[in-house]
């Protein structure tokens, strides 16, 4: 029986993908040799915490959804060539305005005010990259510079925001959005779930996944971006439009971003809170390179991360919480080096082929 | 060549790497095991700041220590980032063994009544929860305040009592009410004792980041020092340590905030208004254990020994002895209840 390429591709991807993460964990048990505890009672802790505890398992899912959604938009950007490290601030934005919303419009009734706030955060994030993307296409300026202080901006803009005219009184968030913005958790349906903030906007991450992989592979659109990815000189010669082009993605991906927010916003806890992003814009940046830009490998790499994100707890008992960092950044070097390893087999087949 | 060279690191991998692994499975034990999960138990869920802040963390967490070694009891601690992780460090003890759960910092309020209600056999403590008027306090909820106002009326009659300028400062970190009480107390004790002193006033800042910025509290004490003052309060976290530097620079006095603060700059610390975070932790396991655990608010001010002054021999020369009977005094009036100290300035 003879495989074909891409099933062949396909395979060696994963399985290589999983070496790499199993070397990260022997990597890491050094480290945790290091602050005198046995690895093997932290790692069955962290395996028990996560897949055999449903609790743990909805955790996971509420760790994974937003970061499925900022890899997606930094995905889209890579697809093009843009590098937007800005997802945080996008997603800072994003929430304040479905926050905002959410309690400005309080007596709209819940088929209107869902779309509404989910629609705000997508363009919070919007315009959010709205700045960096223009001054990408009219002047040249590198986004990497660009979207790293607009998430300096955001940050400040909504603590201020916050600070001066929402907050609570000896609180450091925003009042309570209408109940009509509120989205049903998922142990209203898995009573094990309970406790758990995971949410049906997990649902719409998936949702999203599913329309990249059709945007990217069967529009026009996807096929252009694709073309500058791969030659933005041949794409240009070949009749793209690379300006519009790259203006659409930027602020797509953006967009992605600011829709993360509606995970804590509208499944969670129902108000804008200083830090509720918790570094989920950057973590992104590692989801998108190791899921590769694809959507499946990206909601793999997402629940990967909102696992161990979740296991920080869970092992915290033992170990500092410094170690769980240290096998996220391990995870991160294993797997990215793994991935241009197979890049480099790819190439050798294609070669042999020819 | 290329694979055999590939399968032989590998091997050194393998033997370098599982080798030890497998043997320190034999003899480590996991600190789970250690004790017998029959037993009551107790935890604790720390604040952003975690261990290590010479603070309000670590004093927590020497109160639940010592509870320990006291009582013979298994404890456990859970550090959280920001955010949505409380909640879920929260619910990770509260699902475990543990009896009695402690959250470090205000920001738990909302996580612990949550927690609580979905927890009604479990107990929870939460260091300076935020009380709202409007809602009531879980049943199986402490929340443990402090009369900061008691501690800081007494530094500020030092204070009062020491300037040769008749001039001194107070510089906080987040303009929030929580802060307003270290400076109402503060300004309430200095005039008690010096009507005629000038108390000058600064706040870094209106976010988090007001607590973590020393270079702005050092910005604020000179400017208190250029109008006059020569002895600074601080009650900003770690923007007090630039305070401490300016106290330092221009040769004047500034007085610590939540511990003993001396060891920061020798000779210039006149004293730290203390909040015992561990007498509170310490007590409330106590209780738990004695089943005299009741929800509800306690307060710990001057008579409970919950706030209070360092003095001790370090100190004792920047201080002279009449000031500390003077002090000690308006301790014993304000216990008895024969001075009300304000805990608010607006």
């Amino acid at each position: 029986m003879k495989l074909s390429k891409t099933f062949k591709i396909f395979l060696i991807n994963i399985g290589v993908t999983l070496a790499a993460i199993l070397a990260s964990f022997i990597v890491g048990a050094f480290f945790i040799l290091l602050v005198d505890v046995n690895p093997i009672t932290v790692y069955w802790k962290l395996f028990e915490g996560i897949a055999l505890n449903p609790y743990g398992l909805a955790q996971t899912l509420f760790k994974a959804t937003p970061l499925i959604m900022t890899g997606l938009g930094i995905a889209l950007g890579f697809k093009a060539n843009i590098f937007n490290i800005g997802a945080e601030g996008q997603m800072v934005v994003g929430g304040f305005a479905c926050a905002w919303l959410g309690f400005t419009f309080a007596g709209l009734p819940a088929f209107l005010m869902v779309p509404l706030c989910i629609l705000g955060a997508f363009l919070g994030g919007v315009l959010w990259a709205a700045v960096p993307a223009i001054l990408k296409v009219k002047t040249g300026a590198h986004e990497v510079i660009t979207t790293i202080m607009m998430n300096f901006i955001a940050l400040a803009l909504t603590n201020y925001l916050v600070t001066y005219f929402f907050h609570l009184p000896e609180t450091v968030h925003t009042q309570l959005t209408s109940q009509t913005a509120f989205l049903p958790r998922l142990d209203q349906y898995i009573s094990a779930f309970k406790g758990s903030p995971a949410n049906v906007t997990l649902f719409l991450a998936v949702a999203l996944c599913v329309a990249f992989w059709w945007l990217i592979w069967k529009t026009p659109y996807g096929y252009e971006i694709r073309a500058i990815g791969l030659n933005p000189s041949a794409a240009e010669t070949g009749g793209i439009h690379i300006k519009r082009t790259v203006l659409m993605t930027f602020l797509i991906s953006g967009g992605l971003s600011g829709l993360a927010a509606t995970n804590f916003i509208m499944g969670y806890k129902h108000y804008f809170e200083e830090g509720f992003s918790q570094g989920v814009g950057f973590m992104g940046i590692a989801v998108a390179l190791v899921g590769q830009n694809n959507p499946f490998g990206i909601i793999f790499a997402a629940l990967l991360f909102g696992a161990l994100s979740h296991g920080t707890l869970v092992i915290n008992a033992l170990v500092p919480k410094d170690i769980i960092q240290i096998l996220q950044a391990l995870v991160i070097l294993f797997v990215i080096s793994a991935n241009l390893l197979i890049k480099k087999y790819i190439a050798r087949l294609n070669e042999d082929r020819s | 060549m290329m694979t055999h060279r590939g399968s032989m690191r590998f091997n050194i991998l393998i033997s370098s790497v599982l080798l030890p692994l497998f043997f320190s499975g034999f003899c480590a034990c996991s600190p789970g095991e250690k004790f017998d999960s029959s037993k009551p138990a107790a935890g604790l869920v720390f604040d952003v700041g975690g261990r290590g802040d010479k603070s309000f963390n670590d004093s927590a967490y020497n109160g639940i220590e010592r509870a320990q070694k006291d009582f013979k009891i298994p404890i456990d601690y859970i550090e959280p980032g920001e955010g949505a992780d409380k909640e879920s460090a929260l619910r990770q003890l509260a699902s475990g063994h543990y009896g009695l759960i402690f959250g470090t910092g205000f920001l738990f309020t909302d996580d612990i009544n949550t927690v609580a209600g979905d927890f009604p056999n479990k107990k929870f403590a939460c260091i300076d929860y935020a009380v709202d008027p409007s809602k009531t306090i879980p049943p199986n909820v402490l929340a443990i305040k402090f009369k900061e106002e008691e501690g800081s009326f007494l530094v500020g009659a030092i204070a009062a009592l020491t300037t040769k300028t008749n001039a001194i400062g107070f510089v906080g970190g987040m303009d929030i009410p929580l802060i307003h009480k270290f400076e109402a107390g503060y300004r309430a004790g200095a005039l008690y004792v010096n009507p005629k002193c000038k108390v000058l006033i600064g706040y870094a800042g209106v976010t988090g980041e007001a607590f973590k910025n020393p270079a702005k509290g050092k910005e604020l004490a000179l400017s208190q020092i250029g109008k006059g003052a020569d002895v600074i309060f601080h009650a900003s976290g770690s923007t007090g340590l630039g305070v401490f530097e300016a106290a330092r620079d221009k040769h004047i006095y500034a007085i610590g905030v939540d511990s003993d603060q001396y060891a920061e700059a020798p000779g210039y610390i006149l004293t730290s208004m203390i909040k015992m975070v561990d007498i509170s932790v310490y007590k409330t396991v106590r209780e738990y254990l004695d089943g005299t655990f009741k929800g509800g608010m306690r307060e710990f001010g001057l008579a409970e020994d919950g706030v209070g002054y360092v003095y001790d021999r370090n100190n004792k020369d920047l201080i002279k002895p009449e000031i500390i009977k003077k002090v000690e005094e308006l301790k014993k009036l304000i216990i008895i209840g024969k001075i009300k100290v304000p805990n608010t300035n607006r």
